[in-house]
């Protein structure tokens, strides 16, 4: 186990490494000069010379060839320095310290609220086969996982809106500031960030649960005559949860980059807002650290998603 | 000569009956299709109504989409001369709607043909040449599947600027990893199978092989993974136009007409959200039933890849 933890480990340098020079190439290598985006401003109406251009370039660092630019902005990664933003001149991981954290938390949330609504949901609708129960919570699932995430979050503003005028707070509080407003900024956000996932993941529990059940060893333990309830808790249950741990180490990234729309839709001063910003005023530096650190995030989230397996799985070793 | 005739007659003969078979054949497909998969069937009809709207936008919009009247339609409510209202600038919201039609077919399925075919053939490449070229290719493929998809879209949109063909380029990128690793695995055991072993014995070149041998054996599971890969294409569309980072501002698109309107005009004019709204919801649903029911029937070895934005 801890030699496949090392080996999975040591298999992140590889990748990030390549994730880096590939979103590194991708912002060089396309058009659009954030120097000169800089000083036509926002409006496109002030003037400057060749001289300022080339002025902006050599302060910006995007004068230097490729390779150097790269080199540095890498080795000042790997010192935890991520550069400074194109457009505010502020170092990056100021923002990135301030904003991350909301945007954890959101996709935290997000991803918990799923889990706790699903499963239960995705149970009783195999445990109720082919009955009412099964049959509302199957529409409701099917219509759930054919709404993509903002409009799920449009509609719960929209009906939060015309029912209660209720609009998104403008002022954000800090989980460790004031944990009660919080909370009740990142409910609504949270509940529309999973409410794709709530839908699919108790789809693939009803299928998982429902393919438990014909096992052999749930027939034995029914003649047995143990209770159906200790049946569904004690043998189904465990048993059906991989596939679902799967799915949900799979949904991880999904609900990471839904946060971008449900940040956007719920004015939350996450990750997401940052991203879209810095998009618009090609703050390249920006949207590099961003996604790098993402990338990691998702790649952390796999690796504990996987080593979850031999916990629950005693069949899965691995060497 | 009589007996060739009746040789060629023979031939006709059994070529028309072989032709009525396909024909009987197919209708029994279909039928079978609608019976055991009903909701899939009613997907595909439901598939074949947007593809019929996107293709005759022109004649079924009542109003030029582009055509702006601040004055005599702004938020003008459903029902009156615009049957589903006007805009913030007075843009008829039904004729959009069409139009947004065509961008979301037109972008889902040139993305997802180009993700598809770009996939393909890097991945039975990848699988039949192995060695170094499949090394490479699998740790590229690795990396950018670690990227989330929605925000690799938004990266490559952010350096390509708005505009449909950047939209369509940018989902290319995010589809062709995932289409690469399936089809690869697909291809890792197709080469293994006697039929290949005798074409390379009977001197069949590794790129016959390939096209003929290799690619007709993947298609059942291109066509699933093709229809599953629209949905999603549809959605990272909307989200990206929605976000304002997909088509430019003024080309309809649903996703597009939700951000404008989306938060700041809810209480004036609800209908701005409820028409691209259930658009979205009723096209997605509609390709996503059409792809279940295909994967159940043509591959289930690909149960629960399917994956949305």
């Amino acid at each position: 186990m801890t030699y496949y933890v090392v080996k999975r480990l040591l298999l992140f340098i590889p990748t990030l490494v390549l994730a880096s020079i590939l979103i590194f190439s991708l912002m060089r290598v396309l058009p659009g000069d954030p120097a000169l985006l800089r000083l036509v401003g926002d409006t496109g109406a002030t003037e400057w010379t060749a001289e300022d251009l080339a002025r902006e370039r050599a302060r910006l660092g995007t004068d230097k060839p490729w390779l150097v630019q790269y080199f540095n902005w890498a080795w000042g990664m790997l010192q935890g320095d991520f550069g400074e933003s194109m457009y505010y001149d502020t170092p990056v991981v100021d923002d990135l310290k301030e904003r991350l954290p909301i945007t954890i938390q959101l996709t935290i949330m997000g991803i918990g609220l799923a889990i706790i609504m699903s499963v239960p949901l995705g149970v009783i609708s195999a445990v109720k086969q082919d009955t009412w129960i099964d049959y509302i919570s199957r529409a409701f699932t099917v219509t759930g996982v054919a709404m993509p995430t903002f409009l799920t979050g449009i509609l719960i503003v929209f009906i939060l809106v015309v029912s209660f005028n209720w609009l998104p707070p403008l002022g954000y509080a800090m989980i460790w500031e004031d944990p009660v407003r919080n909370l009740q900024q990142m409910v609504l956000p949270a509940i529309a960030l999973g409410f794709y996932d709530t839908c699919f993941i108790a789809r693939v529990t009803r299928s998982a649960v429902l393919e438990v059940f014909r096992e052999d060893y749930i027939r034995t333990a029914r003649s047995k005559g143990i209770a159906e309830r200790l049946v569904v808790y004690r043998h189904t249950l465990k048993n059906a949860m991989l596939p679902v741990i799967t799915v949900i180490g799979w949904q991880f990234g999904r609900v990471l980059s839904g946060t971008v729309i449900i940040e956007t839709i719920f004015v939350v001063p996450g990750m997401g807002g940052l991203l879209i910003n810095s998009i618009l005023h090609r703050d390249f530096t920006m949207i590099q650290g961003l996604v790098v650190l993402v990338t990691l995030m998702v790649m952390s989230v796999n690796l504990v998603v996987d080593m979850l397996y031999a916990v629950l799985d005693p069949r899965i070793r691995y060497a | 000569m009589a007996s060739r005739d009746v040789g060629s007659l023979e031939a006709q003969m059994t070529l028309t009956r072989r032709g009525m078979d396909r024909l009987r054949s197919a209708q029994a497909t279909a039928k079978g299709f609608s019976t055991r998969k009903p909701l899939g069937a009613a997907g595909a009809v439901l598939v074949l109504i947007l593809v019929f709207i996107a293709v005759f936008a022109p004649l079924l919009a009542p109003k030029d989409p582009y055509h702006v009247d601040p004055v005599g339609n702004r938020y003008s409510a459903p029902g009156g001369e615009l049957i589903l209202g006007g805009d913030e600038v007075g843009r008829d919201v039904l004729s959009r709607i069409i139009y947004g039609t065509r961008l979301s077919l037109h972008v889902g399925i040139f993305s997802v043909v180009l993700g598809i075919a770009i996939g393909a053939v890097l991945g039975i490449s990848s699988a039949y040449v192995g060695g170094k070229f499949d090394l490479v290719v699998q740790r590229i493929v690795d990396t950018l599947m670690a990227f989330p998809g929605l925000i690799l879209a938004l990266a490559i949109m952010a350096v390509l600027g708005s505009g449909v063909y950047n939209v369509i380029a940018a989902l290319v990128v995010v589809f062709v990893p995932g289409v690469t690793r399936i089809v690869r695995s697909q291809a890792l055991s197709i080469k293994e199978m006697d039929y290949v072993t005798a074409a390379r014995a009977l001197g069949c070149g590794a790129s016959r092989i390939m096209v003929r041998h290799i690619l007709p054996n993947t298609f059942a599971s291109l066509i699933v993974l093709a229809t599953i890969t629209l949905g999603w294409a549809i959605i990272v569309e909307a989200s990206l136009s929605f976000l304002g980072a997909g088509v430019p501002a003024d080309i309809p698109s649903w996703g597009g007409m939700l951000s404008y309107s989306a938060q700041r005009y809810i209480k004036v004019a609800p209908w701005l959200i409820i028409a691209p709204g259930v658009a979205i919801g009723v096209t997605v649903f509609s390709v996503n039933m059409l792809g279940d029911a295909l994967r159940d029937v043509l591959d289930p070895r690909l149960r629960g890849t399917g994956s949305s934005a």
